[in-house]
């Protein structure tokens, strides 16, 4: 278990002060400008060196990313955006983040900008969180009155303002490109790619968008050393995590670990078990609602990181953790995700817009029974069919769990399928 | 210049090129349904999915992703088949497959793109989307069930007409696109029916009439405003069904205005099929014979200088020289092919020529323009205007009415005086056209068409040469003509020949009988008791005043010869016959001409067209334009204080064939007289 001196989120709870007096107590703000002092270059080093990957769900590593940033200006201002649109379901990180620890960010924005050369940042917060948001601005005020950010941020010489911006609760707008469409006041669908956006962002400029964690947990790392964060984890999956654990465990919870900790251990450790015991388990969604489902003999072995659920055929994700026992109706838990998909689509490009609405129908379908057997394959081949064919990764996300779902449950299927078919003889 | 190959083939592409276009270098098909050339790449169909090697294991869309060095684009292989099949289905998942009551049946890009690259069955077995259809107006018709949201009407909306009224509302698959739930305030607005690929949007006034195989297609010329848009006839039997733009780079792109697309209705009511002679103060019909005998019996005697002509604004340059000649003949000085009366130089055809041709107006960094709204006098022609505007650079001042143009401008005053301060070099704007490299002006009717016009013309003519406008290859100096005849009637002399009198002389007395071409927008009430002859083929104001009606050809049932306001020569064929008794214009002269004894030395269109050229050898060009020489400013009277007004007030009737279509009507109505009612 990781201890509490390595712990990044040390009031993930709200047990404590959230405010700025209280965030300097648990080391926020501490020797800021001289990090800064360091220079871009190393600030960006230092990251690439902790092995950080991206913690809204693709994982891409931070440094890299940064490093993509232009080193010369060509007369546009850069930009760091922070995605606080956390909506995909079973993820409730970065709201406690905001909630409870709002300067961890708000420092982690301006050394970002200060290792990107950009001049303001941009949260984008999901509409829905009022009080995270409340808070957020709140913490954003503080900093600016105690002279952490704005002109001359903490003395270090640079400029940086930072800006919180509410989304109106569209699950895309947490795709990257759609948030910086909807940052800039349009309808949020996502952009194509290329150019991406280090290259043409939000008001086509320069722009990075990270998640809240992301940027939440960076200072520490270069406050602490990109040692101390490499040293969690496994190579390649290093540093430490938030996981959210929901559904039937014990106790619910958000919970701060070291990368690659197998699953039981954590579920078992942090979140007082499955419900009714591990032998009552009956599958994980591991890293929120879009990553493939795996069954409890894969859950029994698995590590919680980026390449050990990518080897299981599903991923990290945001490490939602959502649990099921053996009273759950995966088909219908799915059909449920389906419909998610399927509403929240933005609707530009054909195959995720026509798509979600096929596979959703289907789904209920196979929910309730009231289908054929070989509609199971047919369903595959239409989420082949959207899968990778689409502008954002909504189509792949929405493909995926119902791929799991008949990758590990196609019997269960089947028999819903038969079953109703008998029974509708019988009637 | 990327180098890459494409099912093998090797292609080397512009810098900036997308896949798309290099698979088209390369002489592959690619489907799709979203991409445009002319609108912002969406890349939203997913249809155009290739494979590219090396990159991720999944398709991407050839329209938006550059094409790189070395990329090896396969159109052909299984994952990029895979994808085109998959993404067909989605699109036929909730389409009616209605085609059989669709009026976007047989020239549909779903339909042709499903049959080479659909399957052959459906696998969909829930029920399908319903959308409701929205309000689009008097001109387009919705059947927004069939919308495959391929977006360019939005875009085209957006970017091509200025008027962002399309939009999409809602997401996933309950998206639609809608409008402001009325018509589309725009000139262009039919332009979307042709971007369409599906049935989706179609035109209103061709709904249900015509399938495109039943309908003879012939290449003409619009005669709408002087732009000469290339058009495309569609007729069945007699009559036009419906008009298309044909695809003219330097000319009009591929739009068309919506008084070019939609008034030919016009060509069914109030038509001349026979001519008239008036008896006792009343029309009657008469035949040929009789007609041509009134005119002899009116002109035996007569002293030429006692007879004029006027040409109207559609008249072809044919039908307007075997006129010139036989007014000659007769010894008439008084010719006129200006209605309005706008000044123009004779023999000086840079003084009325649009110099910096239509496609040079994307090379321009400075914009003025002189008493014209270009949006209603030739709105495709704006929308080029509007393009440059967009691509960034162009600054535009406007001297006259303050109208939504499409981009902005500094709006420098309304009329003579702040021309006159302008001209003198006492205008903010005259800094920016000096330093502009490819400066321009644009003066229109509104400006010329004063009794102070001569003066305009100079001082416009003066400013181009103190600003800048005109240097070696650029001559920045541009008129906007609205009548398509206007520049064949110039370049052929129409005008006023050695103490002849113009226009407005004719029309107060200078002449005791006149000869009217299809002239119409001129003002008869000063003629008193003179002897009117018109030819031309409505029934409009001309033939209402007429002593003689003689039964013409309207502009699609004739070939003929039009010079657009550039100064390209262009030809229009026959699409139709005139309705009864009617004849083509030239044939009617060359008969009256034997009838007055002095015949024409033409006796065939080749012959007349060998004489056009011999008149002016621009005419022995075609589709092209030939420099004008720069003439100079010859100085003439003060400039009027009056503020320049513009000389269309509604852009849906300008004309005999427009004021006689329906369509036309409804749209006045719905945008102009609602409009004015509501305040």
């Amino acid at each position: 278990m990781l201890s509490d001196g390595d712990r990044i989120f040390t009031n993930l709870y709200g047990e404590h002060d959230w405010t700025l007096k209280g965030a300097r107590a648990r080391g926020d703000w501490d020797g800021t400008a001289g990090l800064i002092a360091k220079g871009r270059e190393w600030l960006v080093e230092e990251v690439k060196a902790s092995g950080l990957r991206g913690r809204g769900g693709a994982g891409f590593p931070t440094g890299l990313k940064w490093s993509f940033m232009p080193k010369e200006s060509d007369g546009r201002p850069a930009y760091l955006v922070v995605n606080a649109d956390e909506g995909e379901p079973g993820t409730c990180k970065d709201r406690d983040m905001m909630r409870w620890d709002p300067h961890k960010l708000v420092e982690g924005c301006l050394l970002a900008c200060a290792a990107m050369g950009a001049g303001a940042a941009y949260i984008y917060v999901r509409g829905e969180f009022y009080n995270e948001a409340r808070h957020l601005q709140h913490a954003i005020d503080e900093a600016y009155e105690a002279g952490l950010i704005g002109r001359n941020a903490c003395g270090s010489g640079i400029d940086c303002d930072v800006f919180l911006h509410r989304g109106a609760g569209a699950y895309i707008c947490g795709e990257e490109t759609a948030l910086i469409e909807s940052l800039e006041g349009k309808k949020g669908q996502p952009r194509l790619k290329p150019p991406f956006p280090a290259m043409a962002g939000l008001y086509g400029c320069p722009t990075t968008v990270n998640n809240v964690e992301t940027i939440a947990v960076a200072p520490t790392i270069l406050r602490r050393g990109a040692s101390w964060f490499s040293g969690f984890g496994r190579s390649n999956n290093t540093g430490t995590k938030v996981f959210c654990i929901s559904g039937h465990v014990n106790r619910p919870c958000n919970v701060e670990e070291a990368m690659s900790i197998p699953m039981r251990e954590l579920i078992e450790t942090h979140a007082g078990g499955v419900r009714g015991g591990w032998d009552n388990l009956k599958a994980v969604i591991p890293g929120g609602s879009s990553t493939p489902i795996l069954p409890k003999s894969i859950c029994d072995e698995v590590l919680m990181d980026f390449d050990a659920l990518r080897d299981a055929q599903s991923g990290l994700g945001t490490a939602a953790v959502i649990v099921m026992d053996r009273s759950t109706d995966v088909v219908r838990a799915i059909a449920r995700l389906a419909r998610f998909y399927a509403h929240e689509s933005c609707g530009q490009c054909t195959p995720c817009r026509e798509g979600t609405g096929w596979m959703m129908r289907v789904m209920e379908r196979m929910a309730s029974g009231r289908a054929r057997v070989e509609e199971i394959d047919m369903l595959l081949d239409v989420s082949k069919e959207i899968e990778g064919h689409t502008i954002c990764a909504h189509g792949d996300g929405s493909a995926w769990p119902i791929q799991g779902l008949i990758r590990h449950f196609r019997h269960e299927m089947e028999e819903r399928i038969l079953s109703y078919r008998s029974r509708a003889a019988a009637a | 210049m990327p180098k890459l190959t494409v099912d093998g083939i090797e292609v080397e592409v512009p810098p900036g090129s997308t896949v798309l276009q290099a698979i088209e270098a390369a002489g592959r098909e690619v489907p799709r349904f979203c991409y445009h050339e002319r609108l912002s790449i969406a890349g939203n169909c997913r249809m155009c999915l290739v494979e590219i090697r090396p990159g991720p294991p999944k398709p991407a869309a050839s329209c938006a992703m550059p094409a790189g060095d070395n990329m090896e684009v396969l159109t052909s292989s299984p994952m990029t088949q895979k994808a085109r099949k998959g993404v067909m289905e989605f699109l036929l998942i909730n389409h009616p497959l209605d085609c059989p009551i669709c009026d976007q049946g047989g020239e549909c890009d779903l339909q042709d793109q499903a049959l080479f690259y659909g399957a052959d069955t459906s696998r969909f077995e829930e029920n399908k989307r319903a959308v409701p259809d929205k309000d689009m107006g008097p001109l387009i018709k919705t059947t927004m069930t069939r919308c495959i949201h391929c977006t360019r009407c939005i875009r085209f909306a957006e970017e091509v007409a200025g008027v962002p009224s399309i939009g999409a509302v809602g997401r996933s698959e309950h998206m639609e696109i809608t409008t402001l739930e009325r018509a589309v305030e725009s000139e262009l607005s039919g332009n979307v029916i042709d971007l369409c690929p599906v049935g989706a949007l179609t035109s209103k006034p061709y709904a249900f009439n015509a399938r495109p195989w039943e309908l003879r297609k012939t290449e003409g010329i619009d005669v709408f405003d002087a732009l000469g848009a290339n058009i495309r006839i569609d007729s069945r039997g007699s009559e036009v069904l419906r008009i298309l733009p044909r695809l003219n780079e330097e000319v009009n792109e591929e739009w068309l205005g919506d008084k070019s697309r939609f008034a030919h209705d016009g060509l069914r009511r109030q038509r001349l099929d026979r001519p008239y002679v008036r008896r006792n103060g009343r029309l009657h019909p008469a035949s040929w014979g009789e007609a041509f005998e009134a005119i002899r019996k009116r002109m035996e005697g007569r002293a030429g200088t006692d007879i004029g002509a006027i040409a109207g604004d559609q008249a072809d340059a044919e039908s307007m020289q075997a006129l010139k000649d036989l007014m000659r003949a007769l010894g008439s000085p008084h010719l006129d092919c200006r209605q309005d009366g706008a000044a123009a130089i004779p023999g000086q055809r840079s003084s009325y020529l649009f110099n910096s041709t239509v496609q040079g107006i994307e090379e321009a960094d400075a914009l003025l323009l002189i008493g014209c709204n270009p949006r209603w006098e030739s709105p495709v022609l704006n929308s080029r205007i509007r393009k440059r505007w967009l691509a960034g650079g162009l600054q535009v001042g406007v001297i006259g009415e303050a109208h939504e143009l499409g981009y902005r401008y500094d709006h420098l005053g309304t009329g003579g005086q702040t021309l006159r301060g302008a001209a003198a070099g006492r205008n903010r704007f005259c800094a920016v056209l000096k330093d502009a490299s490819r400066p321009m002006l644009i003066v229109g009717a509104g400006a010329l068409a004063r009794p102070d016009g001569a003066a305009v013309l100079a001082a416009t003519q003066r400013m181009a040469e103190l600003n800048g406008l005109i240097s070696g290859d650029w001559n920045g100096f541009n008129v906007l003509n609205r009548a398509a005849s206007r520049v064949g009637g110039l370049d052929l002399g129409f005008m006023p020949g050695e103490g002849g009198a113009n226009t407005g002389g004719m029309l107060s007395g200078a002449v005791d009988t006149l000869f009217l071409l299809g002239a119409d927008e001129i003002d008869l009430d000063g003629l008193g008791d003179a002897f009117v002859i018109y030819q031309g083929h409505h029934g409009d104001a001309g033939a209402a005043r007429a002593d003689v009606i003689l039964p013409g050809a309207a502009y699609t049932e004739k070939p003929g010869t039009w010079v657009n306001l550039e100064g390209r020569v262009q030809r229009s064929e026959r699409a139709t016959f005139p309705p009864g008794e009617a004849r083509e214009d030239w044939a009617v002269l060359r008969a009256l001409s034997d009838v007055l004894g002095r015949p024409l030395p033409y006796d065939s269109l080749p012959a007349l067209r060998a004489r056009m050229g011999r008149a002016n050898p621009v005419f022995d060009t075609q589709d092209e334009i030939v420099a004008a020489a720069w003439g100079g400013a010859v100085p003439a009277g003060r400039i009027d204080d009056a503020p320049f007004a513009s000389p269309v007030a509604n852009y849906y009737m300008t004309d005999p064939i427009s004021r006689a279509s329906e369509t036309m009507a409804v749209c006045t109505e719905t945008f102009l007289a609602a409009e004015a009612r509501n305040g």
